[in-house]
């Protein structure tokens, strides 16, 4: 039990996807205008990454390493990802049209968000059992997702500082994330 | 063999779970937004005023839009769009783009040496580029990527033009263009003035040969309200155009047809102060019907 509250512990707070391990920028910075909008990115972003820790973890098992071809993970990865994005796409246009529409390009874009690919690979480099790896994604993914709505918030009143012309729109947005990743740097003494 | 195998086991199992889930818990799309998706262009040009064709076909569905503001539909396809949707097809006036400017490199001088990055929004950013008239065309073909149907051309003498016969009038050339000299127009109007800059005559002559020397002569060639002179500048009342032969009476040249080329000044060595180009912009080809 303490092994698995390290590991999610971890996952979340000490080794941040985003703000340690910089992986998933594009969508930590193109959907975190609005707290709604993170909001549903991060649930989705959960979604999938859970659901992808799954299987990538089963195929990593019982397919690549039966066989031999560890070195096809990627692109089997990257293949099983893609249509599982697909997948929630086709689900959530169907359960909810406003958050399918305000998550817009970024839901295809997960596809290609480092994020899940970066935590499909870790529990295969880790050789994480498959109910590890599917811990270990979701934890991940929350991390993600928490990293996203702090600073989505933060972005929101930022919309109502005076900022340096400069420094306006992404740059200013950068350094906001910079200071962010600082901040959970705090968080290593806790172990993971 | 077995990765092979393997890949596309795991692909033909993930395209069938994709299509079980399409089919049970898929969405359903109105058949009117497919038929008419099926009918747009597909360029996403904007020119409707929607962000993308599959916007506005929501939003014709939907009772938001009206059919006929897309400027690149022709009168059949528009008179499908609209049986689909069961109204009457609404004509939008036919508009098209045209380059105000004669600075080409024959007419323009170089004040400067632009040696940067062959684009006309970062020349403009630095200190305006190199041509010494601060309306002039840049040449370094912005419009011409923006524009989706690739009606514009960057011709050899460095100045963007515009293909009358390609061009729908979407726009989207006259929200990048840097120096917005890039005018929508009437597609029936033949004569435009193409000088965009209202600077003193002194000024205008020392920059660039083929400005608009304010000399009111189109004024008189023509019936009253038809050309305006605003200061220095004639411009072309789009809503009673003058004849075309009112062009004629141009001194400088400046006034005029669409298709009619720019002309070469007698002394063609190019009026440059500094040399005429560091690295000669990419020609762009306008698109083959």
């Amino acid at each position: 039990m303490g092994e698995y509250i390290s590991l999610i512990l971890g996952a979340i707070l000490v080794n941040n996807f985003v703000l340690s391990r910089i992986l998933g920028i594009c969508p930590f910075l193109g959907v975190s205008k609005k707290t709604s909008t993170a909001l549903g990115m991060g649930g989705a972003v959960i979604f999938v990454m859970t659901l992808a820790g799954l299987v990538t973890s089963i195929i990593n098992k019982y397919v690549l390493l039966k066989y031999n071809i560890s070195f096809m993970r990627t692109i089997v990865f990257i293949l099983v990802i893609a249509a599982l994005v697909q997948i929630v796409e086709i689900l959530l246009q169907r359960i909810s049209q406003p958050l399918y529409k305000a998550l817009g390009i970024f839901l295809p874009l997960i596809t290609t968000n480092c994020a899940v690919l970066g935590s499909a690979i870790i529990c295969s480099d880790e050789m994480y059992s498959v109910v590890k790896s599917t811990v270990f994604c979701c934890a991940s993914a929350i991390g993600f997702a928490l990293a996203l709505i702090l600073f989505s918030s933060v972005r929101e009143k930022l919309e109502l500082a005076k900022v340096p012309v400069p420094l306006k729109g992404a740059a200013i947005a950068l350094l906001t994330a910079s200071i962010l990743a600082m901040a959970f740097m705090g968080f290593s003494g806790l172990g993971g | 063999m077995t990765p092979v195998i393997v890949l596309t086991v795991i692909g033909i199992l993930l395209a069938l779970a994709i299509g079980l889930v399409l089919k049970f818990f898929g969405a359903e799309v109105d058949p009117k937004v497919e038929q008419i998706g099926a009918l747009m262009p597909g360029a996403n040009c904007g020119g409707c005023g929607f962000a993308g064709c599959n916007d506005y076909v929501n939003a014709m569905v939907e009772g938001r839009a009206k059919p006929g503001l897309c400027p690149s539909m022709n009168k059949s396809t528009l008179a499908k769009v609209s049986e689909i949707l069961g109204v009457v097809a609404e004509e939008k006036e036919p508009r098209m783009a045209v380059v105000c400017c004669s600075g080409d490199d024959n007419h323009a001088h170089r004040s400067a040496f632009y040696n940067g990055v062959t684009d006309c929004t970062t020349a403009n950013a630095v200190a305006g580029g190199g041509k010494a008239c601060p309306y002039g065309c840049l040449g370094m073909g912005t419009c011409a990527r923006a524009c989706p149907f690739g009606a514009i051309e960057i011709t050899s003498a460095g100045i963007a033009k515009v293909h009358r016969e390609i061009c729908v009038g979407c726009g989207k050339c006259v929200a990048v263009c840097p120096r917005h000299i890039i005018k929508l127009v009437p597609k029936k109007v033949d004569v435009h003035v193409f000088c965009n800059s209202p600077e003193p005559f002194k000024f205008k002559k020392g920059v660039c040969t083929g400005a608009c020397i304010g000399c009111r002569k189109c004024v008189r060639a023509s019936k009253p309200g038809q050309m305006n002179i605003t200061g220095f500048l004639a411009s072309v009342n789009y809503d009673d155009a003058p004849d075309a032969s009112v062009v004629d009476a141009c001194p400088a040249k400046c006034l005029r047809l669409t298709d009619a080329p720019n002309p070469v000044p007698v002394h063609a060595s190019a009026p440059s102060l500094a040399p005429t180009t560091g690295k000669p912009a990419p020609a762009i080809e306008p698109a083959t019907k």
